[in-house]
């Protein structure tokens, strides 16, 4: 009872504040967030008042199967929010895409504006999406991996509901106009701060899960996903330092300015795609691929030379976003060099990943999920051989600032994040509402081939326009002016921009089939009538060789 | 300390010693699993997460 007060006190007390700083706010878009924090903050105090069993209730609503020897409710939600928002940030993508090739799209309102979309859709598909399938997946895999349930069960929900708190911050905030400017670090230092406590507590139920594992061993994926929480902590901090001009205001400045502002903010972000984006997805392949495949890892010792090659080289590699800028020359050579020498434990991980299929590769004939994981690994081999060949400072000044850096990114996103994530949700649904296996294998097949098609699109068309607009920026006339104007650039690419959105269309529609396939086998409904994978009936007429060319 | 003297030092420690201890200390880490006997460890460790497959989930 005790507790309950307490905890009814501190919900009311941020109530109050949070009412007292939207009537104090010096501008509009900090008054619409703490009416927001005020909204959040009352329904906490009330489910605290109320009482009774939330997990009960909570089971209801998810149709979740009786609990376990491990807590996963909160995984579901994680689920649950992981589809949702993956959906909502393709949707963006989509939605941005079309603007760029038709800008008549923007519709002349500054909230769906290019500028305001495109944060929305970064943030989205990387935070939202992707740290919904982390937060879900290492919860999963911590507890069985540790064979210990969840620490502190409600701090694990409090963990949950306060992230999608911080993505319904960050989302409103940048279609208001709220914004640091710094790439993929854009919220606002109030949402920092409580993005701060999400991600202290994340980090105290993730290592003390840890610490009460009957495991004596620690499987090498929770590695990965330490190395996630505390490198993004350290990230977000040292970045996101700045001072409020108004404690009642949206806007800060940053502690660190000029060139140095601009290497924080690059070692951040590139550490972003490199501890969020591939430390805690490599977290998720290298328990995921195993259990799908039903083979053991092929070399657990590589897995650990994969680890520390990766820990001690990407935190160095940030400075090659800053090729030929006020940077010093020796640090942007430091960047390159070390980019180029994360080549090879990327490449030692996805040949970890794929040769544990080594003796299995007949599955994929049957198995679409593996195909997923199958697809991710091969494109965490090639973006990791694409980013250090565009790291290398000739290369770069031809690539950056065009289209193809695009044209990367969402081979590595796209492709090694969303297909890994597919293919871990495809795993996880069955078994987390106690299903016998999904709605509908050959919809995950469908799933697979729109994705994969998509990507070769979108990669292709970005390729293409990068080299074009890298080519035409470049190039002199006889007379030494420059031939071609920024606008004649823009006009070139046209057509590849339009193939782009209909590779994003293409992403989309199958992210849709894998939203109603996971729909209806948590609904419970029957399985689909389909034709088994891979059970077609031996046919000795067909079973004959092929009569060489010659014979004919 | 001035902010240029700190950067002297910071500068001398990271390619002197700093730099020695990172790489003795990364490669005593990337060599520990193949110290003599780390093969079963390893081979224990690859299939642990295939016990007990009915967890309740």
């Amino acid at each position: 009872m005790e507790l309950v007060l307490m905890r009814a006190g501190v919900w009311f007390a941020a109530m109050v504040l949070a009412i007292m700083a939207s009537a104090l706010a010096v501008d509009w878009g900090f008054g619409v967030h703490m009416v927001i924090c005020a909204a959040a903050a009352a329904i906490a105090l009330i489910v605290t008042l109320r009482g009774g069993d939330f997990d009960a209730a909570s089971r209801s609503v998810l149709r979740s199967p009786m609990p376990g020897r491990y807590d996963d409710e909160v995984i579901r939600w994680a689920v649950i929010a992981t589809v949702f928002c993956g959906m909502a940030g393709f949707l963006a993508g989509l939605y941005i895409a079309l603007e760029m090739a038709f800008p008549a799209l923007n519709f002349g309102i500054e909230y769906i504006a290019f500028g305001r979309l495109r944060p929305l859709h970064t943030s989205a598909v990387i935070f939202a999406f992707g740290g919904n399938a982390l937060i879900a997946t290492s919860f999963y895999v911590v507890q069985r991996t540790c064979r210990a349930r969840l620490a502190f069960p409600g701090l694990a929900r409090f963990v949950f509901w306060g992230y999608q708190l911080f993505i319904v911050l960050a989302a409103t905030g940048y279609l208001m106009g709220i914004t640091q400017g710094k790439e993929y670090a854009e919220p606002e230092w109030y949402v920092d701060i409580w993005l701060t406590v999400v991600w202290v507590s994340y980090l105290a139920v993730f290592v003390f899960t840890i610490l009460r594992r009957s495991e004596p061993h620690i499987y090498v994926a929770n590695w990965f996903y330490l190395a996630f929480i505390l490198t993004v902590a350290m990230l977000h901090l040292v970045n996101n330092a700045a001072i409020p001009v108004s404690w009642f205001g949206s806007r800060s400045i940053s502690v660190a300015g000029g060139v140095q502002g601009a290497l924080i903010e690059w070692w951040y972000g590139h550490n972003a795609v490199g501890f969020f984006l591939t430390a805690g997805f490599l977290g998720m392949m290298y328990y995921f691929v195993p259990k799908q495949a039903e083979r053991p890892v092929y070399s657990y010792r590589l897995s650990i030379i994969h680890f520390w090659a990766l820990i001690f080289l990407y935190i160095w590699a940030g400075p090659h976003h800053l090729h030929y800028t006020a940077l010093p020359d020796w640090a942007q050579t430091l960047g390159m060099v070390f980019s180029l020498m994360l080549w090879m434990p990327s490449w030692g991980g996805m040949i970890n990943g794929l040769m544990t299929l080594n003796g299995a590769w007949d599955k994929l004939r049957t198995d679409p999920i593996l195909r997923m994981f199958v697809m991710s690994l091969a494109f965490y081999g090639m973006s990791t051989f694409e980013g250090p060949m565009m790291s290398i400072k000739s290369v770069n000044s031809l690539s950056h600032y065009s289209d193809w850096t695009i044209g990367h990114v969402h081979s590595g996103a796209l492709g090694w994040n969303g297909m890994v994530t597919f293919g871990a949700l495809y795993y996880l649904v069955p078994r987390l509402w106690n299903r016998t296996r999904m709605y509908s294998v050959r919809m995950i097949n469908w799933h697979f081939w729109l994705a994969t098609l998509g990507i070769v699109f979108y990669a292709d068309s970005m390729w293409v326009a990068g080299l074009t607009e890298g080519l035409m920026w470049r190039e002199y006339g006889a007379d030494g002016y420059l031939v071609n104007s920024f606008a004649e650039t823009v006009a070139a690419v046209h057509p590849m921009y339009v193939l782009r959105c209909f590779g994003g269309l293409l992403y989309l529609t199958g992210a849709s089939i894998m939203t109603w396939n996971i729909g209806r086998t948590i609904a419970g409904h029957a399985l689909r009538p389909e034709p088994a994978f891979g059970g077609i009936a031996f046919d000795p007429a067909k079973d004959v060789p092929l009569t060489p060319a010659t014979a004919v | 300390m001035n902010a240029a003297s700190t950067y002297d030092t910071l500068r001398a420690l990271a390619d002197s010693w700093g730099l020695a201890a990172m790489a003795v200390v990364f490669l005593v880490l990337c060599l520990w699993p193949f110290r003599p006997g780390a093969r079963n460890a390893a081979d224990r460790a690859a299939n642990s997460i295939f016990e007990d497959e009915h967890d309740g989930a």
